[in-house]
């Protein structure tokens, strides 16, 4: 495949085709296949929005494939603080690497330094849009756990209305055949136009309140942070955080086949005593990031076909 | 009161009829067209009709309808149909098109979308049917099912 000077915006750029592709590619990785691939080239990280875990990733996968990486964590320390323009800012950084990892807190900043870059941009999330890099490499995760996308019952779980990672999972998701069971308090199910789409796609999903009216076997149970600004009442809170927590005793009912996936950071969603049983991915996921983004990087710099 | 009825009633010799306007937007599209033309322009809202129920018709004097316009007029009235007179006859007769995309003619109401931001370009790709136009911004993402409330 060739994918040099692609710009990685949003999951919705990319058919299924390229998807699988895309997933083989970071799995062809992780088993040692492109060594040292990136050598020679320069990364870009501008976080104007902090972010631990991903810039991390990021630089990670660069340096330990012999890339370099500059950048910022903080837009405090870029010209942003002076009142320059995005626009401006990505024009010239674009003469400075290979390619650009950026985070952003407006929604569209990377479709709009994907226009005006001449390196491809790669969305380290914007705003509550998309973090298509998240999104690959938790379908590395379950390919890589299952074999295949095709045929798995995949429950999402917790806050499925603000929660942008579950949002382009779904959408992912639906390009293959799976099913769907969105488990949710009504004040965070799924959005109305999420629904919308999926039915168009032709998707089998449902939607039930809590894990207790679950009616069928799940193989993965992707679980997100509920976070507590979203409440007035922090009693309401408790309540609902106390009700969609998974452990041990959860998971017994949840079976031995279930995998329990998280995009992280955890509070009390996951007890950590689900933390050494083989149900428990999340880790190995978030470290799929790195294969993931060596992949995507690999591809989009033109050294991987 | 039937269609024909209708187009006789407001007869003009020269211009354009926009007809089967989805009621009760024959104001949005006013708005569209604008009301500093050298014609005359009349406005009918709430005839009976059969395919929309109710419809709204508005006529314009000596107007002939730039691409920009129709495009626009296509998210407030996609069931209309254009009617090209001239000498007091319908010369031409045409449903709206509606775009695939639009291209600084709409403004995303997010104000976290980097169209409200930089100065830049919005631009909204059509999604679901013709009939019943939804948008969706092309930085932001999201979807609008009621795109005639987005029209600049």
């Amino acid at each position: 495949m060739d994918m040099k000077g692609r710009s990685i915006v949003s999951i919705r750029d990319f058919p299924r085709e390229e998807i699988e592709a895309i997933v083989n590619k970071a799995l062809e990785v992780k088993a040692g296949k492109w060594p040292n691939m990136l050598a020679g080239k320069v990364l870009a990280t501008l976080f104007f929005e902090p972010s631990t875990r991903t810039r991390l990733s990021f630089e990670s996968a660069m340096v330990s494939m012999g890339g370099r990486v500059i950048g910022f964590a903080d837009a405090n320390v870029s010209s942003t603080k002076k009142g320059e323009s995005l626009s401006d800012t990505i024009k010239t950084v674009t003469g400075y690497c290979d390619a650009i990892a950026m985070r952003h807190s407006i929604e569209g900043a990377a479709r709009l330094a994907s226009q005006v870059a001449t390196v491809p941009v790669l969305n380290a999330g914007d705003g509550a849009n998309q973090h298509p890099t998240q999104t690959f490499l938790d379908l590395v995760t379950i390919k890589e756990e299952f074999g295949q996308l095709e045929g798995l019952t995949v429950g999402m779980l917790g806050d499925l209305k603000y929660g942008r990672t579950v949002h382009s999972l779904a959408k992912a998701l639906s390009l293959f055949d799976t099913r769907q069971v969105f488990i949710a308090p009504p004040s965070l199910s799924m959005p109305e136009t999420t629904l919308a789409e999926l039915k168009n796609a032709g998707t089998n999903f449902s939607q039930v309140d809590d894990i207790s009216q679950l009616d069928q076997k799940l193989d993965v149970l992707y679980v997100t942070r509920i976070q507590k600004e979203r409440f007035a009442d922090f009693l309401e809170y408790e309540r609902v955080a106390g009700a969609y927590r998974i452990d041990k005793k959860e998971l017994a009912r949840l079976g031995e086949q279930c995998r329990i996936m998280h995009p992280l950071p955890r509070v009390d969603e996951i007890a950590e005593e689900l933390d050494g049983t083989k149900n428990a991915i999340y880790f190995r996921q978030a470290h799929n990031g790195i294969p993931t983004r060596q992949a995507l990087l690999g591809l989009v710099m033109g050294v991987m076909k | 009161m039937t269609e024909t009825r209708a187009h006789k009633v407001y007869a003009i010799e020269r211009g354009t009829v926009i007809d089967h306007i989805p009621s009760p937007m024959a104001m949005k599209v006013v708005e569209i067209l604008g009301v500093h033309q050298d014609g005359i322009l009349t406005v009918g809202i709430n005839f009976k009709s059969e395919k929309l129920g109710r419809k709204d018709i508005v006529k314009v004097e000596n107007l002939a309808l730039t691409a920009a316009v129709t495009d626009r007029l296509a998210l407030v009235a996609p069931t209309a149909t254009i009617n090209i007179i001239e000498d007091g006859k319908v010369v031409e007769k045409r449903p709206i098109t509606v775009p695939k995309e639009f291209l600084g003619m709409l403004r995303c109401p997010n104000p976290k979308c980097i169209t409200n931001i930089e100065e830049i370009d919005t631009v909204f790709l059509l999604e679901g049917e013709a009939s019943k136009p939804a948008v969706r911004c092309r930085y932001c993402e999201r979807l609008y099912q009621k795109p005639s409330d987005l029209v600049l």
